[in-house]
């Protein structure tokens, strides 16, 4: 059987007592939550914190409340089945709850967190193995080793973004609290929680946790979320958009468009989609006989490069998130997938 | 007493027992349960939450077990398939999979039978595209699932 | 004492019918112990450190960090374990712990065994072994060329190739150059594996002078065997018990590493010793599918009738022997007992690769080949203007003949499970939408082989039925994997002697308990331990029966045996009373398989079964034409099955089939880059979910074959046969593109769409067969007309 090492585990009272046992435990402790993602990286010698720093506890961190403008507060420790099912939640941000649910499978959800998930580690079949398997292979610079075994030549590490719920967070505006040691706290875009770097793919301090993922008022804009994985449950994103539209009736008023598993941070591409900007979705655009989605898509996919470390061949995900864009604009304009089938 | 370096002391409840365990700090609730408490009947087919064998309810609802610390686990109350059914008296559910076929090397069956058990308590007459649905991360090698499905359709009957 | 005749089959009353297995209120209440819920006092745990290279010398190991590990117990290293073992006899070239050379990355190199199982693990983390890198062997084509080191074993060669074999029946040039018209292709089937739910375990006890190992083995009698000749001792001392099994497949057919080491360290400490092995471990463990390469050319008359045939195969076995002569020579031996193909050339070859050594899975070397030949033959079909149901009725075999290869056809549904497969999903007349394609194929399989692994002359199955103080005790070596050979077994007794199966207490897989059966292998188990077993319990009711009719004043065959009475006694009291009378109650049965059901020619120990099973698929899909997703939305299976003793069984075996078939089709794989397994785990090893898994509709054919036990077949591992094919197939039918490689991925099917509207050829698969140094053909003179209609 595959066991855990030892590690010390604490009981922090409060999330800001939790960022002070991070600042104070340095880079020898990790917070854990659902531990959905940290248990099995811990069995397999990929993280090896001595010190973890328990959330799951916290009842402050497991709420969804309404804001005073009429967005949405989920604590970062709402499980991902809870964020997934929530009634208010689902209407105003479908491609949230949406992208929640799609997330591995349903016992899993049942204790993974939406925080856990938006902070879920980056992915790459160098890294995601035993430490017995790393060694035969070669250390890796995410863990253990000083290159990367997918692009040798590369700076940095090109392991996967592999988040389904942080594109459809981004696409809809949303922002993080997060909580430093001393209490202090600071809102950012989900957006800017993220960096183009496998291994420090976090841009947050390493002592800052998520408390909350806020999602602005909908308004008028409507969103999809689209994943691309071999089976219908377990398997992580190998490609995936996020699309919100901001629509005036048929007309589009709006668009933000961001990819998933396509690069080491989700990336907004919401630029190619300006060619939507005063277009009317109805028969032709969403048929595809004019060519609009497609070459929109093929915009907004050109920032995917895709390697030979995830399932399936590198050059197919890339036309798969071509595709899952189209799908994604789609479904947000309120049609069928069916059509988005024939785009 | 103290509790030494490395292990903790957990409560929780276990199939309607009251446990107070010293466990060690990073054992998961599969080898509490199998190697603590000799319930053998939960079983383990990866330790790395991608395969649903190792599903036990945690207040009511399907968690890997392999996955769970105890801290995550302490107060709760665990069902694990011994503690389904009631004396000799098999739960409608493991009837029903006796019953249909649901079951071949057996293998998978007490995690697919705690998660049915779940679906059905919160859904006693779910769809075949629900029974999929819940059921996706327990994976079973031999039957193919149809048997399994029946099972729990025959189940859902039998518990309305 | 005379065996009366067999009494009229029409009234039956157990068999056929669809109950729950024996077992199943123990596996659905958890109380079931499988190898790994088993706990003996004062157990050590153990652990195997295994080689991360894929090729390399040994030069030293240097273990003494480890004895000084607080908790560590002992440590073993090859030195301990110096002889050589291996399922088959000609190709013994494994040992339980490799001292001089490890040939794949988790090659078992040396043993911690220690209080727990932590402490084994950090046991073997300080373990130093120093290793020279050789060469590593990655593909067939490089296993081709001779090795700049030295090849992966001192037996291989040339290069090296493990195994060649070369085979013609009849005349095949003359039968091309008749030949209207003459195809080629070129397939390759990539290699997959089990991915048992159960990882392997294995626990072994010391007492006095004797051994005992439980273990999760398919094969307690051939685990015996090897044991007895690396520990080096009487194999009266050993005894080895199966224990409840979480799957097999195939996949615990060999006798492994940990199953020898724990009995080593049990041996050395005198306290029992338990070694579980991890995911990750059981794929390196693997003995699966075989990644194939084929090269199959036909020659038909204008009539589309079948004039010859010439397969090539090459076989990527990995890094030891395995199963691999056979292995080999399946992969040519089943062509010919679904068409009557009357000039039949094969050529095979196996090489060492360092990769984690292939073996048997269901359907052991036949998948492969019955992937090339059925797709062969819809583009044959396409050729030559034909509906590929039509070409293929037009070559199916006939019932009770010989084949070319001189393989005894006995019973043979063949048509039936074609028309009733067709019939059932409306293959003729299937909706014609883009993206939605319908396949077709059918397959054979045998009931068990017609010789064991190793020559002897013992039955390949015996049976023990026990009566005393009213109750009844089935022996038999027979090894239930979850495919439900116990409640078989039960069935049969209860058959015989008027009761239900859950009167039967089982005593099975025990080789200290229980006479021999070869093993869950072959699909044997239905065909020869429910002859042994009908032949043991019929044995008993005739004892009971004369007892019965001494008693009742009435001649034997006025007796009634049915509904727990024996005339008009109860069961109890007839067994009471045969007990004051007779003494010990007990009966055997054997069964082995007739002679003369293949041929006399080298090789011909592979293919000749006393039966063969027959299968049909029609596999209805939808297939993106943008993504290359698959959906399948229904499988039609018709089987073979002679008669099922069990339906509700059955049928979970044929769906069971039919689900493993869809996943080696659409995703199974167990591929390596740079010698290393891309996905050994169960996230990265793709199979299917409940999501994917499509409606099946199961038709048992029952045909009576006359030597199986009430008329029955296999069905636990032909229905996985016909699937992969029908699935291409279907592909095929959708979008207009070949898929030639196994597994049928979106992404190959896209790279193929592309391929086509480039203008290139619509498909995707190996391009080239490499030139393979295949020895002068063995010709066999076929069987003459006389011979070929039994």
């Amino acid at each position: 059987m595959l066991r855990l090492p030892p590690f010390r585990f604490l009981r922090p009272g409060s999330v800001d007592e939790a960022a002070d046992l991070l600042a104070e435990h340095g880079d020898r402790a990790m917070v854990v939550a659902g531990g959905t993602d940290l248990v099995p990286k811990m069995k397999r010698g990929q993280m090896e914190p001595e010190v973890l720093v328990g959330l799951g506890h916290l009842t402050e961190l497991r709420a969804v409340h309404a804001t005073d403008g009429g967005g949405v507060e989920i604590g970062a420790g709402v499980t991902l089945t809870a964020a997934s099912s929530d009634r208010r939640v689902g209407a105003d941000h479908p491609a949230y709850t949406r992208a929640a649910a799609l997330v591995s499978s349903p016992a899993l959800r049942n204790v993974g967190t939406i925080g856990g998930n938006l902070c879920v580690d980056t992915r790459c079949n160098y890294y995601d193995m035993s430490v017995e398997w790393r060694e035969a292979c070669g250390f890796c610079m995410k863990k253990d080793g000083d290159i990367c075994r997918v692009a040798p030549a590369s700076k940095h590490c090109r392991a996967i973004a592999s988040s389904d719920t942080a594109p459809a967070a981004i696409a809809l505006g949303g922002t993080v609290v997060l909580v430093g040691p001393g209490g202090h706290r600071r809102e950012v875009s989900v957006s800017d929680l993220y960096q183009d770097d496998g291994q420090f793919y976090l841009a947050k301090a390493p002592d800052e946790i998520v408390e909350c993922l806020r999602l602005p008022p909908p308004g008028a804009w409507r969103s999809s979320y689209v994943k691309v994985r071999r089976r219908g449950a377990i398997d992580f994103p190998l490609a995936g958009a996020a699309v919100a539209l901001a629509m005036a009736g048929p007309v589009v008023e709006g668009c933000r468009i961001v990819l998933t598993a396509v690069g080491s941070r989700p990336f907004d591409v919401s630029a190619a989609g300006e060619a939507l900007v005063g277009r009317e979705l109805t028969g032709r655009e969403l048929t595809g006989e004019d060519g609009l989605l497609a070459d929109v898509a093929a915009e907004a996919a050109k920032v995917a490069k895709p390697l030979d470390n995830a399932d399936l061949h590198y050059v197919w995900r890339k036309q798969m998130t071509r595709r899952a864009v189209v799908q994604a604009i789609v479904e947000a304009a309120g049609h069928s997938p069916a059509l988005a089938a024939l785009a | 007493m103290e509790v030494p370096d490395g292990r903790e002391l957990l409560r929780l409840s276990v199939n309607r027992e009251d446990r107070l365990l010293l466990v060690r700090s990073h054992a998961t609730l599969l080898e509490v349960l199998r190697e603590d408490l000799g319930l053998t009947g939960t079983k383990h087919g990866c330790e790395l939450g991608e395969c649903g064998a190792c599903t036990v309810l945690v207040d009511g609802t399907p968690q890997l077990s392999c996955l769970l610390l105890p801290a995550q686990v302490e107060g709760t109350a665990v069902t694990t398939i011994e503690g389904l059914a009631r004396g000799s008296e098999l739960h409608p559910v493991q009837q029903a999979f006796v019953a249909q076929g649901g079951l071949q090397c057996g293998y998978c069956t007490p995690g697919m039978v705690l998660a049915a058990k779940a679906l059905l308590d919160e859904n006693p007459a779910p769809s075949r595209d629900e029974i999929k649905e819940a059921l996706a991360g327990n994976l079973c090698r031999c039957t193919g699932y149809a048997g399994i499905i029946e099972a729990v359709e025959e189940a859902g009957r039998m518990l309305s | 004492m005379t065996i009366e005749a067999p009494r009229d089959e029409r009234a039956l009353r157990v068999v056929g019918k669809s109950l729950p297995r024996v077992e199943a209120a123990a596996k659905v209440t958890g109380s079931i112990a499988y190898a790994d819920d088993i706990v003996l006092p004062g157990m050590l745990f153990c652990k195997l450190l295994r080689s991360r290279h894929p090729y390399a010398r040994v030069l030293s190991i240097d273990t003494r960090a480890a004895r000084a590990v607080p908790g560590v117990v002992a440590v073993l290293t090859g030195h301990d374990l110096p002889v050589n073992y291996g399922i088959m006899p000609t190709c013994e070239d494994e040992h339980a712990l490799e001292h001089e050379k490890v040939r794949f990355v988790g090659d078992p190199v040396a043993a911690v065994a220690a209080v727990d199982e932590e402490t084994a693990q950090a046991g073997c983390r300080a373990i130093s072994v120093e290793y020279e890198p050789l060469e590593a062997v990655e593909s067939i084509e490089q296993a081709l060329v001779p090795p700049d080191d030295e090849p992966l074993h001192d037996y291989a060669g040339p290069a090296n190739v493990h195994r060649l074999a070369a085979l013609e029946f009849g005349d095949v040039d003359a039968g091309f150059a008749r030949a209207a018209h003459v195809r080629e292709d070129i397939f390759f089937f990539e290699g997959n594996t089990h991915l048992p739910m159960e990882q392997h375990s294995a626990t072994a006890q010391v007492a006095g002078d004797k051994v005992t190992l439980w273990s999760s083995t398919q094969d307690p009698h051939y685990v015996h065997r090897a044991l007895a000749k690396v520990l080096g001792l009487p194999m009266g001392k050993l005894r080895v018990v199966a224990a409840p099994h979480g799957g097999g497949f195939g996949g615990k057919c060999d006798p492994f590493s940990h199953e020898i080491v724990v009995c080593k360290v049990a041996m050395m400490t005198g306290r029992p010793v338990k070694c579980t092995l991890t995911r990750e471990e059981v794929f390196y463990t693997h003995r699966g599918r075989h990644p194939v390469l084929m090269w199959v050319r036909t020659g038909v008359d204008a009539d589309g009738r079948i004039l010859a045939m010439h397969f090539r195969s090459a076989l990527d076995g990995g890094a030891y022997g395995s199963y691999g002569p056979a292995s080999t020579l399946y992969t040519g031996a089943l062509q010919t007992t679904t068409y009557a193909i009357p000039a039949y050339r094969f050529e095979g070859a196996r090489v060492f690769t360092n990769k984690a050594p292939c073996g048997p899975k269901r359907g052991h070397g036949t998948p492969q080949p019955r992937f090339a030949l059925e797709v062969h033959l819809d583009k044959l079909a396409a050729d030559v203007g034909l509906d590929p149901v039509e070409l293929r009725r037009r070559n199916f075999v006939k019932p009770f003949s010989r084949t070319v290869n001189w393989l005894r056809i006995t019973s043979c549904g063949l048509e039936e499970v074609t028309n009733r497969v067709l019939e059932a999903s409306g293959y003729a007349r299937r909706e014609r939408r883009r993206g939605h394609g319908m396949g077709f194929a059918v397959s054979s399989y045998m009931c068990g082989a017609g010789l064991p692994i190793y020559w002897n002359k013992m039955p390949h199955s015996e049976c023990v039925v026990n009566v005393g103080r009213g109750g009844v005790t089935l022996y038999c070596g027979a090894t239930d994997i979850g495919q439900g050979s116990d409640s078989v077994l039960a069935t049969v007794a209860a058959e015989e002697l008027g009761l239900w199966p859950g009167d039967i207490r089982l005593v099975t897989g025990d080789t200290g308990l229980t006479p021999v059966d070869l093993g869950s292998y072959s699909s044997r188990v239905t065909f020869m331990a429910g002859n042994a077993a009908r032949e043991a319990a019929a044995k008993m009711r005739a004892l009971l029966v004369g007892v019965v009719a001494d008693e009742e004043g009435c001649a034997p065959q006025e007796v009634e045996v049915r509904d727990g009475k024996v005339g008009r006694m109860t069961f109890e009291e007839a067994a009471t009373l045969a007990e004051e009378h007779l003494g010990v109650l007990s009966a055997h049965g054997t069964y082995t398989p007739p002679e003369g059901i293949g041929g006399r020619y080298k090789g011909a120990g592979v293919g000749p079964s006393p039966a063969y099973s027959y299968s049909a698929a029609t596999v209805d899909l939808d297939a993106d034409p943008g993504s290359g997703e698959i959906r399948v939305n229904k499988v039609w299976l018709a089987h073979d099955i002679g008669r099922s003793i069990n339906e509700m069984a059955a049928r979970g075996q044929v769906e069971g089939g039919v689900y493993m078939g869809l996943g080696e089709a659409l995703m199974e794989a167990q591929a390596y880059r740079d010698g290393l397994h891309r996905q050994p785990s169960m996230l990265d090893y793709k199979s299917l979910t409940f999501l994917e898994m499509p409606e099946v509709e199961t038709i048992l054919v029952e045909t009576h074959d006359p030597e199986g036990p009430y008329g029955a077949k296999e069905v636990g591992q032909g229905p996985l046969l016909p699937v992969i094919p029908a699935v291409v197939s279907a592909v095929h039918d959708a979008l207009g593109v070949w898929i030639d490689e196994v597994p049928v991925t979106p992404d190959k099917i896209v790279r193929a769409l592309d391929a086509r509207a480039k203008g290139k050829e619509a498909r995707y698969g190996p391009k080239r067969f490499p030139d393979i140094p295949y020895p002068d053909l063995v010709k066999v003179v076929p069987p003459d007309a006389a011979t070929a209609a039994l």
